[in-house]
């Protein structure tokens, strides 16, 4: 029984200068036993209270949260267990290993805490160093060894206890980025392997899409949307959410009579079908760099020009000047186009977004200065 | 010795013959300095005591070793040492988790008052506990007597209880800072991955919060030790009624008695060995605990720790520490100020026995207290100016220069540390009273000699820490433009040190202004500091006097926080 669940969760703080800020409103979710779940979103976007809410490192100021069949907190009956009876286990980006005991005594801290007969302590203690591949190091001391092994000591320590429950606050963030895929695998692997339910909190889209079996991106303490990686991002719901799931172009856009043009006083219209119902105005063209097609030919698309060319380790980038405005093209390495030259833009999977305001840009700005 | 200065000279540095003048101008004269002042006043204390002319001598020191008097006064410092140490430690400690750790309110107003102890010098301390606790004139014990017609008082101050009480009162903050810093600065999901892992509040307390901050409980006692028991004022106030010695109050005794015969200095010296071997015992059990971990606990994002709820104990345990700083901080400093208003101690405290004669008498009348005033103020900027240079030369070879040689002056430097007020101005006097050819002794000098080696120290860290802030590149890249060394120097790190700088004057110019157990060894007629002449005007009886004179240097070393306030107010950041 390891579902989660979290019903109308919101949490009020009250800064230094007196303002209350929402950092979480409303939030509904239920995560499912077993499941990989991912949190994203910018820092200072709630993902992090979100998830010391769970493991009851804060109070709820409104809301439940439910683990299993059991209520952990409930604002309304006053009812808040303790982060040590829930059961959870939990990595930190800053490791929090503890400097003062070595690797054997770091991992057995759970199993003392629980008073473990000795030879059962032992032989857990030395389970857990082996699936995190730590076996000979238990007499080590944190500070000889490397963020990698630092982090598999957290990682031995949280599944020691073989708790249903792993919530994983960036704990990657800290590693360099080599080491971070290969963490990613044996996150993955210990999951499949003690089948518990993680919630993984992230800035990093990549990670979140390749962990997860479902996520959510969050934005100034609400959910902005909820789904599985694919879903996510061929689907984004809106602007924000397609803009934080990978690469992109916006281009700004006014519709006339269901056409949609680059600029003022242009002629010429991009070929793009506009959703239902989308009335005349300004907008923006969504598009992705690699899903953008650059020939010399007249006729296959927008005319351009090429400003800048760029080679990096897997395609080249084109710096491209549409009627004022630049976007970035990625095409594979091959047939190069020389910069300053015209050339004919194919949009293959753009997407209409209606423009965000301007008001929730200073929210966020607000929100991260605090 | 030899060796080593003829391979000092020997040696060209390894960033390039261009940095051979200055640099090594700067590094052997600060070395010269520190020999003199520091090294060499030691060396005599050693050589004085073992020699007798140029024959070894090891009569004395067995003789005042085994002295049963000397034997009591060690008794009486390392108990007294321990007891401050012991209380000291579990008050700081205290305070610090109630601040760190818990969800007291008016922990500004807390962590602000903790401070105030630092301020001023213990011997105001016992001049005003004394007045409320001395066995029958203290205001405490008359009013208890009347109240309840006992004859015996409620508290005797003049006690080794008092004497550990007041000590503690003042050397606690040593402890609650240290532990304070370490627990704000501590990762907090240390204790939140403990509490996770299964573990309860106290358990996390126990086996993860107080292991990790137990490098700066320990180094906090350490700090309390020291200056226990190389601590002059408030045994001195408090325990010569009773015949309480310590080993300071003896070694004064034994000189003061003496009046500066050979045979009594080279008696004090032999006794100072036994002090500054107590000191050294302690500093080594310090270094056995502390090796026992370093732990790089400050890192991760900087979160709020989980605060521990008191729920119904808040208010009680709020009162109490509001009590206890009452007593510590208030209590004391409104003893002095009233005192000093009075006419004569021992009238109760009521609106008509108030004058403002003891101001007329110590600020107009008497001269002795006018010229104490102006010599400290003369030592504590001279000091401070020549120290802080001093500190920002050693500091400069020590961190950028690092000639062969630079663990010497490092270690010279900080010696002062550990080496008691007292034991100091022995030698001092032991190399300035004509020993070289020079005698400096009854002079404003030899004072201003013993306050540099005594705050070369402070000056050294001071300047070290503002001096690490300056990055190489920064100096190089001034020479990158065409700056000769001296320039890059003068235009670029000189101004980025500059607030650290004068930070550094102020944290020496305070202590020197209520310098007490150096100077009340090395004053003559003429050159008497403002501590001695307290002590030396509250020891003749004239109470109420003292007190008026103990106000005005309260508001000399307040306005002088307030400057050091003002100048550290926005330090630009590196």
């Amino acid at each position: 029984m390891s579902k989660i669940t979290l019903k109308n969760v919101t949490k009020e703080f009250v800064t230094r200068g007196g303002h209350r800020v929402t950092a979480v409103d409303n939030f509904n979710l239920e995560i499912r036993e077993g499941e990989c779940f991912s949190f994203l979103g910018p820092s200072g976007c709630g993902k992090t209270t979100t998830l010391r809410m769970i493991a009851g490192f804060e109070d709820l100021t409104e809301g439940e949260i439910w683990l299993g069949d059991k209520p952990v907190s409930v604002k309304s009956k006053n009812l808040y267990v303790p982060p040590e009876e829930r059961g959870l286990g939990m990595v930190f980006q800053a490791f929090a290993v503890w400097p003062h005991l070595n690797v054997f005594e770091n991992v057995a801290f759970p199993l003392r805490v629980k008073k473990t007969p000795r030879d059962e302590l032992r032989e857990r203690v030395m389970t857990a160093l082996g699936h995190t591949d730590l076996q000979g190091a238990e007499k080590a001391y944190p500070s000889d060894l490397s963020g990698g092994q630092q982090q598999r000591i957290a990682l031995a320590r949280s599944i020691v206890t073989n708790p249903r429950v792993m919530l994983l606050d960036e704990p990657l963030s800290n590693l360099d980025p080599k080491l971070r895929e290969s963490m990613r695998f044996e996150i993955k692997a210990l999951q499949k392997k003690f089948n518990f339910t993680i919630i993984f909190v992230t800035h990093d889209q990549s990670e979140a899409m390749a962990l997860s079996d479902r996520m959510l991106v969050m934005d100034l303490g609400r959910i902005i949307q909820v789904g599985t990686p694919r879903e996510m991002y061929q689907n984004p719901s809106n602007k924000f959410v397609y803009g934080f799931l990978g690469l992109s172009n916006f281009l700004k856009v006014r519709v006339r009579e269901g056409r949609v043009f680059p600029a003022e006083g242009t002629v010429q219209p991009i070929p793009f079908e506009l959703p239902e119902g989308v009335s005349d105005g300004e907008g923006l063209l969504a598009s992705r760099p690699n899903e953008i097609g650059l020939s010399r030919t007249e006729g296959t698309g927008y005319p351009g020009r090429i400003e800048k060319r760029l080679y990096m380790t897997f395609c080249i980038e084109y710096h491209v000047n549409i009627a004022g405005q630049v976007i970035r093209v990625h095409t594979p390495h091959g047939n190069v186009l020389p910069e300053g030259c015209g050339c004919f833009v194919q949009f293959r999977n753009p997407r209409w977004y209606a423009g965000e305001s301007e008001q929730v840009e200073l929210e966020r700005i607000e929100r991260q200065v605090i | 010795m030899k060796f080593f200065l003829t391979s000092m000279f020997g040696r060209e540095t390894s960033r390039g013959d261009r940095r051979f003048g200055l640099d090594r101008i700067v590094f052997l004269l600060s070395l010269f300095i520190l020999i003199v002042t520091v090294l060499m006043p030691m060396l005599m204390i050693v050589v004085r005591t073992f020699f007798k002319g140029t024959q070894p001598d090891w009569a004395l020191f067995t003789r005042v070793v085994m002295a049963p008097e000397n034997l009591s006064a060690i008794y009486n410092t390392v108990k007294i040492g321990f007891f401050v140490t012991l209380f000291g430690t579990v008050l700081g400690l205290f305070y610090a988790w109630l601040i760190g750790r818990s969800d007291i309110p008016m922990k500004g107003l807390m962590k602000a008052l903790f401070t105030i102890p630092y301020m001023f010098p213990p011997f105001f301390g016992a001049m005003a506990w004394s007045l409320l606790l001395a066995p029958r004139s203290g205001y405490m014990n008359k009013w208890f007597m009347q109240l309840t017609g006992s004859t015996s008082p409620l508290l005797d101050i003049n006690s080794i209880g008092g004497i550990v009480f007041v000590e503690t009162c003042y050397y606690f903050p040593f402890v609650f800072l240290q532990v304070v810093s370490a627990l704000e600065r501590m990762d907090p999901t240390l204790e939140e991955s403990a509490r996770i892992a299964g573990a309860g509040q106290w358990y996390v307390i126990r086996k993860i919060t107080l292991p990790l901050v137990l490098p700066a409980i320990a180094a906090g006692a350490m700090l309390i030790l020291i200056s226990s028991l190389s601590h002059f004022g408030v045994p001195a106030i408090l325990g010569f009624s009773n015949n309480i010695f310590t080993l300071p109050t003896k070694i004064y005794q034994l000189i003061n008695r003496s009046a500066g015969s050979f045979d009594g200095i080279r008696e004090g010296a032999a006794l100072s060995i036994l002090l500054v071997a107590v000191v050294v015992i302690a500093l080594y059990i310090q270094r056995i605990v502390l090796k026992t971990g370093h732990y790089d606990i400050i890192k991760g994002k900087s979160m709020r720790p989980m605060l521990i709820k008191l729920r119904g104990a808040k208010i009680p345990l709020l009162g109490i520490s509001l009590l206890s700083l009452f007593v510590i901080v208030v209590v004391p400093l409104f003893m002095i100020f009233i005192v000093g208003f009075l006419k004569a101690y021992g009238l109760p405290l009521t609106l008509q026995n108030l004058t403002l004669r003891n101001y007329e008498y110590i600020l107009g009348q008497s001269k002795m207290v006018r010229d104490s005033i102006m010599n400290s103020l003369f030592l504590s900027v001279s000091s401070g100016v020549i120290t802080m240079f001093l500190g920002v030369m050693i500091a400069y070879v020590v961190i950028k220069v690092k000639p062969r040689g630079k663990g010497f002056l490092e270690m010279l430097s900080l010696l002062p540390y550990s080496i008691p007020g007292l034991v100091l101005a022995i030698g001092v006097i032991l190399v300035w009273s004509g020993a070289f050819g020079i005698n400096l002794y009854n002079t404003i000098w030899i004072i201003l000699i013993a306050y540099i080696a005594r705050y070369v120290s402070f000056a050294m860290k001071s300047a070290s820490a503002s001096l690490e802030q300056v990055h190489y590149s920064l100096e190089e890249a001034a020479r990158s433009c065409g700056a000769t060394h001296l320039e890059s120097l003068r235009d670029i790190t000189i101004p980025l040190i500059r607030p650290g700088m004068i930070a550094g004057f102020f944290l020496i110019f305070l202590p020197a202004m209520r310098e007490l157990t150096t100077s009340v060894l090395l004053y003559g007629p003429f050159t008497r500091t403002l501590g001695v002449a307290i002590y030396a005007i509250n020891s003749e009886g004239n109470t109420v006097q003292a007190s008026a004179l103990a106000t005005v240097a309260i508001g000399i070393i307040i306005a002088g926080h307030f400057a050091l306030r003002y100048v550290t107010r926005d330090r630009k950041g590196l």
